[in-house]
């Protein structure tokens, strides 16, 4: 299974992860060998076997909507990189 | 009488002399404080040394002690993993996306221990977001295995590892998403646990994969880990997958015998490209347990051969959607130099995270992506049941599993960074534990050419008790004691 150039960067788009040439090219040929190892899946029959998405039964859990730490938020603002008046500061998504 | 070296002793020895005043929890700390000092320059099993407040910690603990008020980890020094937050000391993730994040909460985990009375003396080193299995994926250097400098800790607990080894701590916590805790104590000679998902609150550990993702100790033996499992598992209100189950007192029941306990060797773990060497430390193995009385039976897990590609499927994935959240905005690495907000984005990641953690992205992006999601994602979903299935029919005849924990002894350092297939298949024998979500521990089984070899024994969910008391006898009967490295 080997990825083509425009696959690998159209993945990267949908991470947003940016890349060099570089990159593109040794990554773009690792996950091609990992893909490969993938191949021995597809020999199984799964037709009637359910879906696993959580190894343990869960449960729903819910509670109140009550506020329990309120300096949580003011302190949460120490770890924002761009910030103004509390507000956490973001680059314009209008252009 | 002369007391041993204050950072020498388990947490048993410890707490005896601290509760009977023979030494104090101060000493005990200056003591493990002047180790991490006297090795770490060779090691490199931390990242942050919190010495400041690990001696407040430690008086802290010595009133409690005075009071008549101690509990087993009362004054008892840990090093936690750095990708278990931890309130006003860096957690970093061993990434360059967090290396400046200072959370303003403890995991649930930590306060468990700090509520002991435990003293923090750090955060160990990892392979970046817990990806890899050596801890050469640290953006800020690789730790060296204390047994021989020159090879890899394992990993991706690779700091925590090296640091029971090398009794920089008494005890440390880790993370388990496929193998993250056992590999790394098996090639470093303590012994690693990772309890049943859920046990313990996942609550204040940076997400990796979080359907695979498990706390677990790192100790020097089977009773200090009975002990650490009791303090740090339990219901977490913070975390809706954690157990209701009732925490037993595991250390309790570490003396009963194991006569007539089935346990099961599953033949696929026994392969023809395992090194001869492991596969004959095993076999050793499994021969003291039947000596001790315990009926051994040869069993099957038919789809074992299919977790590695099921792991390499689930866990990217889930990795991909967990770690959208580094953005640049809300917290971590922000690259400075963009103003569009798109072009800010793709550089904070690309700048932030390392090449294993973006290759992971990628791949689990593609897993999930339109058109591939039913051939990849959802495929291995349905792969995962049968697998889980293979362990819910073989604890129908056996009550443990044995087998080896890693397929080789730790490799030099610099072998596999170049390529991450041979890299993963290190994990193989720890990913099934955790598709299946069943609790598992590696024990160590003695040395191959002077380098630690752990043998693992896996059990059904909530099988803690037993499985920690069948390590107990097998590591009292071994008998090789805590394998020291020369260091």
């Amino acid at each position: 299974m080997k990825l083509s150039n425009d696959e690998v960067r159209h993945i990267a788009s949908l991470a947003k992860v940016g890349m060099t040439e570089e990159e593109f090219e040794v990554i773009g040929a690792q996950l091609s060998q990992i893909l490969e190892q993938f191949q021995s899946l597809s020999t199984l029959d799964t037709e009637n076997s359910e879906t696993t998405a959580h190894p343990t039964s869960l449960n729903t859990v819910l509670r109140n909507d009550e506020i329990i730490n309120p300096k949580a938020g003011k302190d949460m603002l120490n770890n924002v990189p761009r910030k103004e008046h509390g507000f956490v500061r973001v680059r314009s998504v209008i252009e | 009488m002369t007391l041993p070296n204050p950072w020498s002793l388990t947490i048993s020895e410890a707490h005896r002399l601290l509760v009977n005043k023979e030494l104090s929890a101060v000493e005990l700390t200056e003591s493990v404080i002047e180790r991490i000092k006297h090795t770490d320059s060779k090691i490199n099993s931390f990242i942050t040394i919190t010495e400041e407040s690990a001696l407040e910690s430690a008086a802290n603990a010595d009133s409690i002690i005075s009071k008549g008020e101690a509990s087993m980890l009362t004054g008892i020094p840990f090093q936690a993993k750095d990708n278990i937050c931890t309130t006003g000391i860096n957690t970093t993730c061993a990434s360059k996306m967090l290396e400046n994040f200072r959370p303003n909460y403890d995991a649930t985990a930590i306060t468990k221990l700090k509520s002991e009375g435990a003293v923090l003396l750090g955060k160990g080193n990892l392979d970046e977001f817990a990806m890899g299995s050596s801890t050469e994926n640290s953006v800020f250097f690789p730790t060296k295995n204390p047994h021989d400098l020159s090879a890899v800790p394992g990993g991706s607990s690779g700091g925590p590892a090296a640091s029971v080894s090398a009794e920089q701590c008494l005890f440390s916590i880790g993370s388990d998403t496929g193998g993250s805790v056992r590999q790394p104590a098996s090639f470093c000679g303590v012994v690693g646990l990772k309890p049943t998902y859920g046990r313990v609150s996942r609550f204040g550990l940076v997400a990796f994969a979080s359907s695979l993702d498990q706390i677990g100790p790192l100790t020097k033996n089977v009773e200090d880990s009975a002990f650490v499992l009791e303090a740090i598992s339990g219901n977490d209100p913070k975390d809706s997958t954690s157990n209701t189950e009732d925490v037993p007192n595991y250390s309790k029941y570490l003396n009963d015998d194991i006569k007539g306990l089935k346990i099961g060797v599953p033949k696929e773990y026994f392969v023809d490209e395992m090194d001869s060497a492991v596969a004959s430390t095993v076999r050793s193995s499994i021969k003291i347990l039947e000596e001790l009385g315990a009926d051994i039976s040869e069993v099957s897990l038919p789809h074992t051969s299919y977790a590695l590609a099921v792991y390499y499927i689930i866990a990217p994935a889930e990795a991909s959607s967990n770690l959208s959240r580094y953005d640049g905005v809300k917290f971590g690495y922000s690259h400075s130099e963009s103003t569009d907000i798109w072009d800010a984005l793709e550089k904070t990641r690309q700048h932030g995270f390392g090449p294993e953690v973006k290759r992971r992205i990628l791949l689990g992006t593609y897993a999930l992506s339109s058109g591939y999601y039913d051939a990849y994602y959802l495929k291995a979903q349905k792969v995962r049941s049968l697998i889980r299935q293979d362990f819910v029919n073989v604890f129908k005849d056996v009550d443990i599993l044995i087998a080896p924990s890693t397929p080789t002894v730790a490799f030099p350092l610099g072998e596999k960074t170049s390529d991450p297939v041979q890299m993963y298949l290190n994990d193989i024998f720890t990913i099934p534990a955790n598709i299946a979500g069943i609790p598992a521990i590696s024990i160590p089984a003695g040395l191959i050419k002077n380098m630690p070899i752990g043998v693992q024994l896996m059990g059904s969910h909530h099988s803690e008790k037993m499985l920690l008391k069948t390590a107990h006898a097998y590591e009292t009967a071994a008998n090789h004691g805590f394998l020291k490295p020369s260091i």
